[in-house]
């Protein structure tokens, strides 16, 4: 659609698009305004949403009820192995593909769509037996591993690995560097920005995810705060406003990432789908 | 024989022939060193339990002893289960979601695919629901849900309803006020896939036709939908699949309740195998809901055609 030319249709444009607006951060504004109050009926509209007697004083009490500390640092160390060995194992995979001629090329790349085709949602039953076989349960490795390979990430490195010139990897050739080397310092380099979108894409996800660390994590003091939030509403006695304050804490860094890099984001999204 | 014995060129002849076969090997061997990390996580994470699963579905196990093959005793049970029967039912209720969601965000994304000022944030509003971790977004819908809640309180405020309404505690709506999480969660993702397809539509095709008088609404209905068909069949497959396999959003919010109300296939997967402990009987109901999937997805790929090779 073009630009609206008029400047009442303008307006009307924007009207729509606030409306919208609204509607879609509507929880998200209740939440954050529950978080910050401190008096007053909670579900009361639309008084509700302008904070009163604003404090910290919820989020201080997050940290006495649960121990939200243990939650934040579990939630750290997932994302930040299954993001680095999601870039390393796609990386890897992708640049034979991108760049090697072989004998079975076609059939990988088969596979890798496949998974793309398979309901994998329904892998976390058959998934739990394995974990629970490998002495999995409970334990961070089993929440990273099922997640490394992902066809999503390997087409976004084969798309990176595909636009450097082939002059480029022959002229390293010719100077004798080896084909880890190639790997290294002329194919990474160069897909840096696909790397960062990847790098983005994972670590939200990962961040996000529930299904799978609620299933395979039992104790409390594994669980990353996307499933120990849960903890804190099922607590006895917590307070609305309380459980609103540790809903802010679980979804802040996953929005803070996605705003300051929005354009990653969107990036790798669509080098998904393409 | 041994080296020793043979003339020198020879010997010479064989270490050459030697040095470059087991080169030549080195070399077809290294795609799959770089591959095998994923491979085998691949077959380990995401094969072996379409396989594993598949067979499991028509055996009797419990982890203590080996499988044991019952044949379709597993399904006979399926069918003599009415919350799996009430499962099946709401999942393909589900699938109302998929019209929806494809209107919502072909809207959204005509509405954004522009670049007046502040147009960004606006995007990134749409889009904050996908970032958000499934969990919160129960807790907060849990809230707006609620008897007193936001959800009833603006009704109430717009003269909409008289009295309150159990979204989540009224068996015959329960389903439904779920559904408009997953479409609330769902329209930011796919607005991004209809955006990309607008702003691929070439500048020439609309000035073109504006030249020629045609209206915005003709514009739309003319060029605009024409171009985007493609999009529209690949979000209208991949919403109906992720329609059929909803499971989180009900185990947060319902735990498919009230009266197993809200079970959907999925859901009743979940809560046969990792809450009972019964995985063939949940490996079962998985597989109908796989098969269904595997179906579609087939289906939609004959029509829609790789774009990978």
């Amino acid at each position: 659609m073009p630009v609206p030319r008029t400047l009442v249709s303008t307006m009307l444009h924007y009207a729509l698009l606030v409306a919208i607006a609204l509607v879609c951060a509507f929880p998200f504004l209740w939440t954050l305004a529950t978080a910050v109050g401190t008096e007053g009926n909670v579900f009361a509209f639309p008084a509700s949403f302008v904070p009163r007697r604003p404090s910290l004083a919820n989020f201080v009490e997050v940290f006495r009820v649960i121990d939200i500390v243990r939650y934040y640092w579990n939630s750290i160390w997932i994302t930040f192995w299954t993001v680095a060995w999601t870039v390393i194992v796609c990386a890897l995979a992708a640049f034979p593909l991108a760049r090697y001629r072989f004998r079975g090329r076609r059939l990988v790349f088969g596979i890798i769509l496949a998974t793309m085709m398979l309901p994998t949602e329904v892998n976390f039953l058959v998934n739990f037996i394995t974990a629970a076989h490998l002495h999995l349960v409970n334990t961070h490795l089993a929440v990273i591993l099922p997640t490394l390979a992902g066809a999503i990430g390997i087409f976004i490195m084969k798309t990176a690995f595909e636009e450097v010139p082939q002059d480029l990897i022959d002229a390293a050739r010719v100077d004798g560097a080896s084909e880890p080397f190639i790997f290294l310092r002329v194919m990474l380099p160069l897909a840096r920005p696909q790397i960062a979108a990847l790098v983005i894409l994972t670590a939200v996800t990962a961040w996000n995810q529930f299904l799978w660390p609620s299933v395979v994590l039992t104790k409390s003091e594994l669980m990353p705060l996307s499933v120990g939030i849960l903890e804190l509403s099922g607590t006895f006695g917590s307070s609305t406003r309380v459980i609103a304050a540790g809903a802010v804490l679980t979804i802040a860094p996953a929005l803070l990432v996605f705003f300051f890099a929005q354009r990653h984001f969107m990036r790798g999204m669509e080098g998904a789908v393409k | 024989m041994t080296v020793a014995e043979l003339p020198a060129t020879a010997h010479d002849g064989v270490d050459r022939a030697s040095t470059a076969r087991r080169r030549g090997m080195r070399q077809a061997a290294r795609p799959w060193l770089f591959l095998t990390p994923a491979l085998a996580l691949l077959a380990l994470f995401t094969f072996w339990p379409v396989l594993a699963g598949t067979l499991l579905a028509f055996t009797e196990y419990n982890f203590l002893a080996p499988p044991k093959w019952t044949g379709l005793a597993n399904f006979e049970d399926l069918a003599a289960d009415p919350v799996f029967w009430i499962s099946m039912r709401n999942s393909l209720l589900y699938l109302l979601i998929v019209p929806a969601i494809q209107v919502g965000a072909i809207v959204l994304a005509v509405l954004v695919n522009n670049s007046l000022p502040g147009i960004r944030l606006f995007r990134a509003a749409f889009y904050m629901p996908v970032v958000t971790s499934v969990s919160v977004v129960g807790i907060m819908w849990g809230w707006m849900y609620n008897e007193q809640g936001l959800v009833n309180a603006v009704l109430q405020a717009l003269h909409v309803i008289s009295t309150p309404i159990g979204w989540l505690t009224d068996d015959r709506i329960a389903l439904f006020s779920i559904m408009i999480v997953t479409l609330w969660r769902g329209l930011g993702w796919y607005m991004v896939l209809y955006l990309a397809a607008l702003q691929s539509i070439p500048k020439d095709l609309e000035e073109a036709a504006k030249l020629d008088g045609a209206t915005r609404v003709q514009r739309f209905w003319r060029i605009t939908v024409p171009m985007i068909v493609p999009t529209i069949l690949l979000c209208t497959v991949l919403s109906t699949l992720s329609a059929m396999k909803v499971l989180e959003e009900v185990l947060i919010m319902t735990k498919g309740g009230p009266v197993s109300s809200t079970y959907t296939g999925l859901y009743y997967a979940y809560d046969q195998g990792i809450r009972a402990f019964n995985f063939p009987r949940a490996l079962a109901a998985s597989l109908v809901v796989s098969v269904f999937c595997i179906a579609v997805a087939t289906l939609a790929f004959r029509v829609l055609r790789p774009r990978h090779r």
